[in-house]
């Protein structure tokens, strides 16, 4: 290489890093505000925004959900393991939602501490598998509950 | 310090070699492509058997995936290219680049429209501005303005140079997409397939996956050189090998 040709090469390697490292510093200080939701521990220690719309994710508390029979209100309550909230919604759900299924919740918490939902989404995780094996996999450990983020 | 690169680097730096170069490799890409992607697409629609959360709707990731892969794939290859473009003032490499900028391109498209179409269904929402999402968007803008950039200068090798330039800034967005997942909470689920972790899917659905991605790798191929080809012609239309080539022909 010509010494023209590592001058250019030095040039070429510090715009990708530099701008990596400006990059990464930008990220890092806007750490909080590109998380798309907050964990009901988050909320409940008071590190969300009160009064604002915020997102609260987590899993459906087996045994929570309450549906309304005359309208498409439905309350159930999320939890991240360690914390829950209940959450209240009106509208339809999707198609994946169902207790101990993983959803971000959009909205307001109310004075009582209830959060007032007005979009649910469900959360996918990254695992598939053929609906004979996931029948098989819950026969065969019945006691043990899969906890997912 | 003296670096020599090896002979094959600077074969490739002549449009005449690599026109037949690539040439010979064409047919090969082609029908492998044909073949990956005509097995994967049956094997993934038809035999694969159904998720036992979302049923059939998953059958979608054996064009989601693929494409977001090839996107990504696609910027890191135009990444290089540009550097060496830049680095070593070479044409050939330029090009290469600038070939791969529409399929780049496109693949990002095709990825965030399937995501969209799945995303309903699933999540039950066609667009959320999370992470993941978010930075693919990017992409797609990074890969506009590369596009647009060739043809803003009359002077064919400032665009080039231009574009190299934004290719390399923005080959930052390469990890931020791959590890957006990980860094934050998304709704876009983290990667089902790692390099240390076993697959969280079965063999009889990454495999027709993977043969789909192989596929995907060798269309993307083929197509890159005959664009490749295509461009090579149309800028050394005054030289004598093309002149040469093109009396061969008539």
């Amino acid at each position: 290489m010509t010494p023209k040709r590592q001058q250019r090469l030095t040039i070429a390697l510090g715009v990708v890093f530099g701008t990596a490292i400006i990059v990464g510093l930008v990220m890092y200080s806007l750490k909080q505000n590109i998380n798309l939701f907050y964990s009901t521990t988050q909320i409940v220690n008071g590190e969300a925004p009160t009064g604002a719309r915020i997102r609260v994710g987590g899993m459906v508390l087996k045994g929570s959900l309450v549906r309304d029979t005359k309208s498409l209100h439905v309350s159930f309550w999320v939890t991240d393991t360690a914390e829950k909230i209940q959450v209240d919604y009106t509208g339809i759900l999707p198609d994946l939602f169902k207790e101990g299924q993983g959803i971000i919740a959009q909205g307001k918490l109310d004075a009582q501490g209830i959060f007032q939902a007005d979009e649910v989404l469900a959360k996918h995780d990254e695992n598939y598998m053929p609906p004979e094996i996931a029948d098989s996999l819950k026969n065969a450990k019945p006691k043990t509950e899969q906890v997912q983020p | 310090m003296k670096i020599n690169m090896p002979r094959w680097f600077y074969q490739l730096a002549s449009p005449k070699w690599s026109y037949d170069f690539m040439g010979i490799l064409l047919p090969w890409f082609a029908t492998a492509a044909l073949l990956l992607l005509g097995v994967g697409f049956v094997w993934g629609l038809v035999f694969a058997p159904p998720d036992y959360q979302q049923g059939n709707s998953y059958r979608i990731i054996f064009i989601h995936v693929p494409s977001a892969i090839l996107a990504q794939s696609c910027f890191m290859l135009m990444a290089v290219a540009s550097g060496i473009g830049l680095v070593w003032k070479m044409k050939v490499a330029h090009i290469v680049a600038k070939s791969a900028a529409p399929i780049g391109a496109s693949m990002t498209i095709i990825a965030l429209a399937t995501g969209a179409i799945w995303g309903k269904p699933t999540w039950g929402a066609w667009w959320v501005w999370d992470a993941r999402l978010t930075s693919m968007l990017i992409l797609l803008f990074l890969y506009v303005g590369i596009i647009a950039l060739y043809s803003a200068f009359s002077n064919k090798s400032s665009g080039e140079q231009a574009a190299a330039i934004l290719t390399l800034v923005g080959l930052v967005n390469i990890p931020i997409i791959k590890y957006s997942v990980e860094w934050w909470n998304t709704l876009h689920q983290p990667a089902t397939f790692t390099l240390t972790k076993k697959p969280a899917m079965p063999p009889e659905m990454w495999l027709p996956l993977l043969v789909m991605v192989l596929g995907y790798y060798c269309f993307f191929a083929f197509l890159l050189m005959a664009r490749t080809r295509l461009e090579l012609l149309e800028r050394e239309n005054k030289s004598s090998w093309v002149i040469a080539l093109i009396n061969e022909k008539i």
